[in-house]
């Protein structure tokens, strides 16, 4: 059993066993809404408003890039008009979510991560819990909440500025014709596909907040220990983003009738 | 009244408490002495439940609360302040915000009642006038007054001090012991102190408590315990090194 434990697999069951406890408190807490409305609009704020640009760049690069590479090879088949229909509905289903929780992932998970491991450090965590605070009322929950309202309104935003950023290259740059490209995204695009985008980044968000609170929350004592949960809480954000979403695809493709 | 009892502590496979027993009555202010890293913190930090014990019990106000969870022992903590060995100040709050904290969380207290309060409590340690200031600007003296407001503020009828005077010049220590005696005093609360400044442990304590391998090994009156001759209090007292310990 010792063993077991002490084996990579016995660490990631451990973990996943601390995550799946710190989950349920934090459902629980969040049954009795013990999070105060300013520290929600504080995070809100934080998470939401200030990965604007981050994403806003990441939505309409990609967007012209998809755009450009779709243009390029239905241009051999003389299927021009259709460029921006594939990036409307490959923007819905799958890069506007996932980038965009891969971009806030990056950007918020650090931080949280870093923020909360460094009150670990420094016994800020034991002062809340002195002060009849518990962590996770004070920590989790707003930054969690936050996360699932901030994501898909972020995803949303780099949904429309990337197929609008594939509209104007396709009409200003590579000489599509703007009524038939516009018509084509919209008999293609389907309200399904913008509940698919929006549902996966609801999922993501709670991903994010959840995996940097627990890394934070967790992390080793000293300067290492709060670079290392930092970096874990991005690279565990990251990847549990990318499988999730293969399996969200797959599950909400059955659900809405796709499969 | 706080009773451990029979409380052992391991970290991995090393041994911090064994079977510790003590007894620290209502009003009484009782200083932990011992050895660096010889577990003086770690046993403070049972007494508020910041730490599970492998065995053994805490008894508060006659109430075990080592079986409690989380959410429970919120109600326990009430009972609480602390002020921590880096004073453990909300870095992203100023003086204000961190004095206020543990009433904001209540809903029973109006914004003009909190800024009373925390004046109140600011002007008690020495530090009128400081409420829009950040940590960052304090001084270590400073941030540990501030981190006792903070836990005055709420009037908890037991304080504990995790080695209030470390790192502090020898003026700063005598003001933070008299600060010590004043918050005893005046708000007629059970202290908790540890340290191994001995000058302070003389000044603070009407009880101490002396931890040496893993263990309560005296207690007893302040002038006992600093006449005692036993060679192991002795030598901790007197601050002499073994032969074994001299890194030349």
């Amino acid at each position: 059993m010792n063993f077991l434990a002490s084996t990579w697999v016995g660490i990631w069951l451990t973990g996943l066993g601390r995550i799946a406890m710190l989950t349920r408190e934090t459902v629980l807490s969040l049954f009795t809404f013990k999070a105060r409305w300013r520290d929600l609009l504080y995070q809100m704020y934080f998470i939401g408003i200030k990965s604007q640009s981050v994403v806003i760049v990441t939505g309409a690069f990609t967007g012209m890039v998809l755009g450009a590479q779709t243009y390029f090879q239905f241009h051999k088949v003389k299927m021009d008009t259709a460029t921006l229909a594939v990036v409307s509905v490959s923007m819905c289903d799958e890069l506007g979510p996932v980038l965009t929780a891969l971009m806030v992932a990056g950007r918020v998970g650090a931080a949280i991560a870093a923020e909360i491991g460094t009150m670990r450090v420094t016994e800020q965590i034991d002062a809340l819990r002195t002060l009849a605070t518990h962590p996770v009322d004070y920590l989790v929950v707003p930054r969690l909440i936050a996360a699932h309202i901030a994501l898909p309104l972020l995803t949303l935003e780099a949904i429309a500025v990337g197929i609008a950023s594939c509209y104007l290259v396709g009409v200003f740059l590579l000489g599509i014709d703007p009524a038939f490209l516009w018509a084509d995204a919209l008999i293609y695009t389907h309200d399904v596909d913008v509940i698919i985008g929006f549902s996966k980044a609801f999922i993501f968000g709670g991903i994010i907040a959840m995996i940097s609170c627990y890394k934070g929350m967790t992390c080793p004592m000293g300067a290492e220990g709060v670079g290392r949960a930092t970096t874990e809480a991005v690279v565990y954000s990251s990847i549990t983003i990318l499988i999730c979403n293969f399996f969200l695809t797959l599950i909400i493709g059955k659900l809405v009738g796709l499969l | 009244m706080i009773e451990v009892r029979h409380l052992t502590k391991s970290f991995g496979s090393q041994r911090i408490l064994d079977n510790v027993d003590l007894r620290i009555e209502s009003g009484e202010s009782a200083v932990i002495i011992g050895r660096s890293g010889g577990g003086k913190s770690v046993l403070l930090k049972h007494l508020i439940a910041l730490l599970k014990p492998d065995s053994g019990e805490v008894l508060v106000d006659g109430e075990n609360i080592i079986p409690l969870n989380e959410r429970q022992l919120l109600r326990v903590r009430e009972k609480f302040g602390m002020v921590f060995q880096g004073a453990a100040l909300f870095d992203s709050m100023t003086v204000e915000e961190n004095v206020a904290f543990p009433l904001m969380r209540k809903k029973n207290f109006t914004p003009a009642e909190i800024s009373r309060r925390v004046a109140a409590a600011l002007d008690m340690v020495d530090l009128p006038g400081t409420q829009r200031k950040n940590p960052a600007e304090l001084s270590g003296g400073m941030r540990k007054r501030v981190g006792l407001a903070r836990a005055i503020i709420y009037e908890p009828q037991i304080i504990l001090y995790d080695e209030p005077t470390t790192g502090l010049d020898p003026i700063m220590s005598d003001s933070i012991d008299k600060l010590i005696i004043r918050v005893r005093d005046q708000l007629k609360v059970t202290s908790v102190v540890v340290t191994h400044d001995m000058r302070s442990a003389r000044r603070v304590g009407n009880h101490v408590f002396m931890l040496h391998n893993k263990r309560i090994y005296a207690s007893g009156a302040p002038e006992d315990i600093f006449a005692s001759q036993d060679p192991i209090v002795r030598q901790f007292i007197d601050g002499v090194a073994d032969e074994k310990e001299i890194i030349l």
